[in-house]
């Protein structure tokens, strides 16, 4: 019995379609979801979602967000989702460059330290997806 | 009557207009399919976010979240979303007159006005604006909308209102554009009661007020931007009606003044060949 999986964002559907397993880094840390889990919701942080489909691997980027897991049905409510195939991984390099920099030389304002943070753990996040799928082809 | 060189002239200007309408025409069908598009794809997040505070809704106590709670309304306020740009038809006539009209009822209304059309006509009624917001009514993105939504959440958690209302046009289809009142504030469950609800099965992580405290601020953010792409959509579909009326009126001014000018070309030549005939009768007499 597969996993049904709706990822979602405000624009568009991303991702639907039967899959084994899906991994989803939530707030708490990566949570495994199999068929059978119990009804759980839960915030997602950014970071790597994986999905097992027939032995094969996805990995997408999401930002934020929630995953609602009711019987067989996986909802994830995200800000942003990417494929790895879709990621940019030059902008992402430089998106990292840039975030660093700013934090190296000091941000002027809690609110600017905040958006760097923010910008750098994204742009972490989309480096690891892109990486993987160097990895695996 | 008018000349037959003046008729003449009006064609001209008639097909010029002609020439633009159609553009404009042809602009806002392309448009208005991406608009239309953004917004159908947009509706399954809101859905489903609010299918969860439908079903957390009942768990939770209205005094424990700010954003639901309900108090005697003293005075509420308008988040009213109109086009920038005008061409529209009827459009943001119709929606402002709704508008209007709802914060009769209400005992004070304070507005927060989305796009330009919004600003200039809430001024000249003489409405207060606690905020106005413009530039982005044919391509709204959620870091538009999502300030726009801050402001009037601010607004009610601070007291300063006790209910927040967003006025929109509704897209229906491309012939059919419904001005629209909603509450947004207080977020009200559907679902209340609480007798008749399996118990809660659900694990939450880290907790329920957690993922209420996440879940809630994006629900009334996600609301404000499915009301501007739904106003988005209205617009381009609007204009682009608006617009095929004023080629279609077009066509019809050319084919009557076209008449007129035939005619007018016939009773010139009829009178110089009376003129010719009975000059030459005249001629032949004498």
């Amino acid at each position: 019995m597969p996993l049904h999986l709706e990822v979602i964002t405000p624009e568009r559907a991303v991702y639907e379609e039967d899959v084994d397993m899906v991994i989803a880094p939530a707030s708490e840390g990566y949570v495994g979801i199999l068929p059978h889990h119990a009804p759980l919701f839960t915030t997602l942080g950014p970071g790597e979602f994986r999905v097992k489909r027939g032995g094969v691997e996805e990995v997408l980027a999401v930002f934020g967000g929630f995953i609602d897991v009711r019987g067989d049905r996986v909802v994830v409510l995200t800000d942003a989702a990417e494929h790895a195939e879709e990621i940019d991984s030059a902008r992402a390099h430089e998106a990292r460059e840039r975030a660093q920099q700013a934090l190296a030389a000091g941000p002027v304002s809690a609110a600017d330290e905040q958006r760097a943070r923010a910008a750098l753990q994204r742009a972490l996040v989309r480096l690891r997806v892109s990486e993987r799928r160097g990895r695996r082809r | 009557m008018p000349s037959e060189r003046e008729i003449r002239r009006r064609i001209r200007s008639v097909r010029n207009i002609q020439q633009v309408t159609k553009a404009m025409q042809t602009v806002a069908a392309s448009r208005m399919r991406r608009a239309q598009q953004a917004v159908l794809a947009s509706r399954p997040y809101e859905e489903r976010l609010r299918s969860i505070l439908n079903d957390l809704g009942p768990y939770t106590d209205p005094k424990t979240h700010p954003l639901l709670a309900r108090r005697d309304v003293k005075r509420a306020a308008v988040i009213l979303i109109t086009t920038d740009r005008g061409l529209v038809g009827a459009l943001n006539t119709n929606l402002i007159r709704a508008a209007l009209r709802h914060s009769e009822n209400l005992p004070a209304t304070s507005w927060v006005a989305v796009g330009r059309k919004a600003i200039t006509q809430l001024r000249r009624v003489r409405q207060p604006i606690a905020a106005e917001f413009s530039g982005f009514s044919e391509r709204p993105t959620t870091q538009d909308t999502t300030i726009v939504a801050r402001v009037a959440t601010e607004e009610f958690v601070a007291g300063r209102v006790d209910e927040v209302y967003v006025a929109y046009t509704r897209f229906i289809n491309t012939l059919r554009q419904v001005p629209s009142v909603r509450r947004i504030l207080p977020l009200v469950p559907e679902e209340e009661d609480l007798d008749s609800l399996p118990p809660l099965q659900y694990i939450f992580e880290p907790d329920a007020e957690t993922v209420l405290e996440a879940v809630l601020p994006r629900l009334v953010e996600l609301t404000v931007y499915q009301a501007a792409l739904d106003n988005a959509a209205s617009e381009q579909s609007a204009r682009m009606v608006a617009m095929r009326n004023a080629t279609d009126n077009a066509t019809e001014l050319i084919e009557d003044y076209t008449l007129a000018a035939n005619k007018a070309r016939q009773g010139r030549i009829t009178k110089e060949m009376l003129e010719i005939a009975s000059g030459a009768e005249a001629l032949s007499k004498g």
